[in-house]
């Protein structure tokens, strides 16, 4: 149990660290591609491991099941959501970052 | 582990007040709606991790309506309120 118990608390600290580098990430990337990048990716693999640790402690089969279905919405939805936005920000001419020249973020 | 459970909570509302920094300084409507995004993925996970931490399955479904509505609300965005013309933006060059 005592190793159950590690490995929950380690996928449920890897999930919140992933939480914490997405909302990094769209507090410090630069337009509006990286921060759909950044949004749409690291934050579902933190709520996935979130979801897997919370897994390990499930009482009952369809709980768990629920869980999962409720990772796999939120994996859809934000795909969805980011390739939405990200078109729209085309459409209407938004132009990628590019570096320049000694300039920071 | 019930406090491990309490510090993903903490950790997780944390995030939440971070983004709303995005909210605050966005130069672009589009870069509110990803941080408003964001809260809809958060919150999700907050739900969860309160649903086992407090034993209240009733939040399960919360996380679920919340997953779903997250998505509604970024398509009507981007279906209504940001399908313009970009000759006459309201909100000035990104």
């Amino acid at each position: 149990m005592i190793l159950i118990d590690l490995l929950q608390g380690m996928l449920l600290l890897a999930g919140v660290g992933f939480f914490l580098v997405g909302t990094l990430g769209i507090l410090r990337f630069p337009d509006v591609y990286t921060r759909v990048h950044a949004l749409t990716k690291a934050d579902n693999l933190g709520l996935g491991l979130i979801v897997f640790g919370l897994l390990l402690g499930a009482e009952s089969v369809p709980v768990a099941l629920k869980l999962l279905l409720i990772w796999g919405l939120a994996l859809i939805a934000s795909a969805t959501a980011g390739y939405l936005v990200a078109r729209a920000a085309r459409r209407r001419g938004v132009k990628p970052w590019k570096a320049r020249s000694g300039g920071g973020a | 582990m019930n406090w491990l459970l309490e510090l993903v909570a903490v950790l997780l509302l944390v995030t939440l007040v971070l983004g709303l920094i995005r909210i605050w300084r966005g130069p672009t409507v589009a870069d509110r709606m990803l941080a408003a995004q964001l809260f809809g993925t958060t919150g999700v996970g907050l739900l969860l991790v309160l649903a086992e931490l407090q034993r209240m399955p009733a939040l399960r479904d919360v996380a679920l309506v919340l997953a779903l509505l997250a998505v509604m609300a970024v398509l009507a965005f981007v279906a209504r309120v940001w399908r313009q013309d970009p000759n006459n933006n309201h909100e000035g060059p990104s």
